[in-house]
């Protein structure tokens, strides 16, 4: 026997699954079904009311796809679904996929009617109508490709829940007033009064164009004239697009016009406040306003910004990385990221609070090299150190510390000017080029690139250790007066 | 006499519109089901193109376009004779408000000349987003401007509004920047997109008592580069585009071919650069984000530091590196099948899942909706080997236009 189907305009999407469901329940075949409610030649009776003895699960995919197939205009939409899920239960071939006809046809079927709910969402455009109570009132009318203003409208509600509106399209109107949705049938073009705001869209929409670039194909794919009836704002396009070469003629005719007068002194009077580079800085706040303009090497234009050193200015202990890594370029400060957590939390466990030292790096700038989205660390060369010992200098020159600490090749190099390995050297006092004595260890992300937890764990030790030692070099004041304050 | 609003508006879009961006997309998603009015959330609308195939999305406007910088590529620098105009707080709310209702736009773009300070121009663009947000409920999408050389401050309540925030970069190279921009300074922009990075992590964090901490511009942040307005070529504003996106993990870099601009400053070339090299730099930059290529990988592909502007950019890379190919599309990893021309994101997606289901033929792919003109030279399938098209010397020529005849005088 063969079944007509009849779907209700509304509410279509819950009503096909119930149909589909019962029908293959009882293994009926596609080509025994007329989902389009008879007429013709197709006689047939109703679905069985009650479910048969064969249960189908299906895939949240087919649901998805079935979701937005069913808003299609075409009159075969219901057909090729049951057909699909027919399928699928009888396992011939895979439906669904891309390369299959039939699953290619319901996927572009699907896109059209995905597209067309965006269009209703991106061109409706409200009228606003005169209205007696609180809630303002607007309407629109839209002429969807499909029948899509059922799906659509959930959007609305969400969007404009604190106004009362209506959309009408030839097939269904939807209706919102005060926070409840009601559907009606669909009707005719309505001729609605102007809106004062429409104006301003216009000014809006011929300001905002850029007449030097043309670019109409563009525009038509995005915005295709099947919508334009209902758009007020295209109606402006051609008067656009036949001034904007005169637009650009006069512009080019005008050229380069003569400054406003009295304009260079409303520039220059704001330069003149910004912080200027001393070039021989009086103390460590003008060492630092003019190392975060520093320009000597290259880095700064990779890097964020200059990280200067932090803590006390007149500290007895002074301690030297090698240069800023990835969170401490961001954050602007030395010793943040996970080996300056490491370097902290050593120098608290001896005593030392890193707050009554001075914390800085040999090279106040991030070099680093991208690897997708990460910032892999790199070491400065020889240049790069040279170039930067003029700021640790004058760090060391107006912090006189009594003791340095120099983590790292790089900053025992910087210290020192002494480039033997650091194996042999550390926890030996040095003589700094500054004059006073540096203490060379391990720099603490050394310890923790590290892998093997004894050797991690000894190097820890005499981390700790030499930070000490600094401590006792540094409080034993008879030991050694600060050095004289030395040019940079 | 004042000008009335709708003079004002023209005059304060007219000023925005070298701005690139316009995205409302990725923010998080609400809706004013329980108060307010509006809803964001999920990839964002584009509700009007204008005949510059520039899509409509937000109402992007400046607050004011008095200016006291003095930047040579901007019509609005304290030297121009532009005509000057400001809109109050009320008058940009309203404005919003309006538009929104009708749903002509997803929210604002709200960006700035710099009057008397930066904070002070910063803190009023603060002001209208709080009033948006607190007084009216509005639940839609706001993009803010950050004025460089704001106060850390005001940009964290900014963050609190706004659902991106973006600071132009403006141009490829520092020195460029020093020299066209002489009030801005490339290493606060950095430290200010440093700082959004931060805040934005800081907020999706949440503190030890389980409470989540204050909201920071959920939408991230993006920023705009100049295209041909310095002597920079493309692999290095690929390369600038690649620390910005590495170091502060930003949505989006946008390219915007410089455009001559009316009232334009002695110090700029008159001639604009061709729309197809700032096209070209937006598929490189797609390269770069949804591909897996590195900006090295696509500077392989590049003559003299350029774009190839009669193929793309991918095209060129693999006619660089023909030995890849051909690939087997019925074994080849994503990654690999991501680097065919011809062959998009959505594409390779399809591909690996009809795969599943037996051997793809070159018809399916076809049906998939692969472009196989561009692709076939670089695949095989049962059935089909390119042979020696792959190495062919005229391969670059059945893609690129036929050269143009000259005409005799």
């Amino acid at each position: 026997m063969n079944v007509v189907v009849t779907l209700p305009r509304q509410g279509v999407a819950a009503a096909w699954r119930a149909a589909a469901r019962l029908a293959i329940s009882h293994r009926i075949a596609p080509e025994r079904i007329d989902w389009n409610g008879g007429g013709g030649l197709f006689a047939g009776g109703p679905l069985p009311e009650q479910p048969g003895g064969h249960r189908l699960r299906v895939s949240r995919d087919f649901l998805r796809l079935a979701d937005a197939v069913v808003w299609h205009a075409s009159p075969e939409r219901f057909a090729l679904l049951y057909e699909a899920l027919w399928r699928l239960d009888r396992q011939d071939g895979a439906p669904l996929s891309q390369a299959d006809p039939l699953g290619r046809r319901l996927g572009l079927m699907a896109k059209s009617v995905g597209r067309d709910i965006h269009k209703l969402h991106a061109f409706l455009r409200f009228r606003e109508f005169p209205s007696g109570g609180e809630r303002r009132a607007f309407g629109a009318w839209f002429e969807p490709e499909h029948d899509t203003l059922e799906p659509a409208v959930p959007f609305f509600v969400g969007r404009f829940a604190d106004m009362d509106w209506l959309i009408a399209t030839p097939r269904l109107t939807a209706r919102f007033e005060n926070g409840r949705l009601s559907f009606a049938a669909g009707g005719v073009r309505p001729d609605w009064p102007d809106d004062a705001s429409e104006a301003l869209w216009a000014t809006y929409f011929t300001s905002i164009f850029n007449p030097a670039r043309v670019k109409l194909a563009a525009m038509r794919s995005e915005m295709p004239k099947k919508y334009w009836r209902n758009l007020p704002e295209t109606r402006l396009i051609p008067a656009m697009l036949a001034d904007a070469g005169r637009r650009v003629e006069r512009m080019r005719a005008a050229s380069a016009s003569p400054p406003r007068a009295g304009a260079a002194a409303v520039s220059a009077r704001y330069r003149a406040g910004l912080p200027a580079p001393a070039e021989w800085p009086d103390d460590l706040g003008q060492a630092r306003q003019a190392a975060m303009q520093c320009r000597r090497c290259g880095l700064c234009e990779a890097a964020t910004q200059t990280v200067w050193g932090e803590g006390d200015p007149q500290a007895p202990v002074m301690v030297v990385g090698e240069q800023p890594g990835d969170r401490e370029d961001l954050a602007g400060r030395p010793f943040v990221g996970p080996a300056g957590r490491l370097l902290r939390e050593i120098m608290a466990a001896q005593g030392l609070d890193p707050g009554s030292a001075w914390l800085t790096n040999a090279v106040k700038h991030f070099k680093f090299v991208p690897r997708g989205k990460r910032r892999l660390h790199q070491n400065p060369d020889r240049r790069e150190i040279d170039h930067c010992r003029w700021w640790l200098g004058l760090e060391l020159a107006f912090i006189r510390p009594r003791i340095v600490l120099a983590l790292g090749a790089s900053a025992a190099f910087a210290l020192t000017g002494d480039e033997r390995p650091l194996s042999r050297r550390r926890g030996a006092f040095e003589a700094g080029l500054h004059g006073g004595p540096v203490l060379v260890s391990w720099h603490p992300s050394y310890i923790l690139r590290t892998p093997d937890p004894g050797e991690q764990a000894r190097l820890r030790r005499e981390l700790a250790a030499d930070i000490a030692a600094a401590l006792a070099r540094a409080g034993d004041s008879a030991a050694m007066p600060p050095p004289p304050a030395m040019p940079p | 006499m004042k000008r009335s609003l709708k003079e004002r508006l023209a005059i304060l879009s007219d000023a925005a519109k070298y701005d690139a961006s316009c995205a409302s997309s990725g923010g998080e998603k609400r809706d004013s089901r329980k108060g307010g009015i509006g809803s964001s959330g999920g990839s964002g609308i584009c509700h009007a193109y204008t005949p510059d195939g520039r899509c409509i999305s937000l109402l992007k406007i400046l607050m004011t376009n008095f200016c006291i910088f003095d930047c040579a590529y901007c019509i609005n620098r304290v030297s121009s004779n532009v005509e000057r105009a400001r809109f109050s707080v009320d008058e940009v709310v309203t404005l919003t408000l309006e538009f929104y209702r009708r749903n002509y736009i997803e929210g604002l773009f709200l960006s700035s000349g710099i009057i008397r300070s930066p904070d002070q121009t910063m803190a009023d663009m603060v002001r209208i987003a709080r009033t948006l947000r607190e007084r009216h409920g509005f639940k839609g999408y706001i993009h803010l401007k950050t004025i460089p050389d704001a106060s850390p401050e005001l940009v964290r309540e900014a963050g609190l509004w706004a659902d991106r925030l973006s600071v132009n970069v403006e141009l490829p190279r520092d020195a460029s920047l020093r020299r066209f921009a002489p009030e801005k300074r490339p290493e606060t922009i950095r430290a200010a997109m440093a700082q959004m990075r931060l805040e934005r992590e800081a907020a999706k964090e949440r503190s030890f008592t389980g409470r989540a901490a204050p909201r920071f511009a959920p939408a991230g942040q993006s920023t705009q580069m100049i295209v041909g307005a310095d002597g920079a070529d493309d692999v290095a504003i690929l390369s600038a585009a690649t620390r910005l996106y590495g170091g502060y993990r930003l949505r989006r870099v946008y390219y915007s071919a410089f455009s001559p601009i009316p009232e334009a400053s002695a110090a700029l070339p008159l001639v604009k650069p061709p729309l197809m090299r700032e096209h070209r730099l937006y598929q490189a930059d797609w390269l770069m984000r949804f591909y897996g290529f590195s900006a090295e990988e696509i500077a392989t592909g590049a003559r003299k530091g350029h774009l190839d502007l009669d193929i793309d950019p991918k095209l060129a890379w693999a006619l660089q590196h023909r030995a890849r190919f051909p690939l087997d599309v019925n074994r080849a990893p994503r990654e690999l099948l991501l680097r065919v021309p011809g062959f998009g994101v959505r594409t390779v997606d399809r591909i690996i899942a009809a795969r599943r289901h037996g051997a793809l033929r070159f018809d399916d792919l076809v049906r998939i909706g692969a472009a196989m003109r561009k692709a076939q030279p670089f695949v095989s399938l049962p059935g089909w080997s390119p042979r020696g098209l792959t190495d062919s010397a005229a391969l670059r020529a059945r893609f690129a236009p036929a050269p143009e005849q000259l005409a005799l005088l």
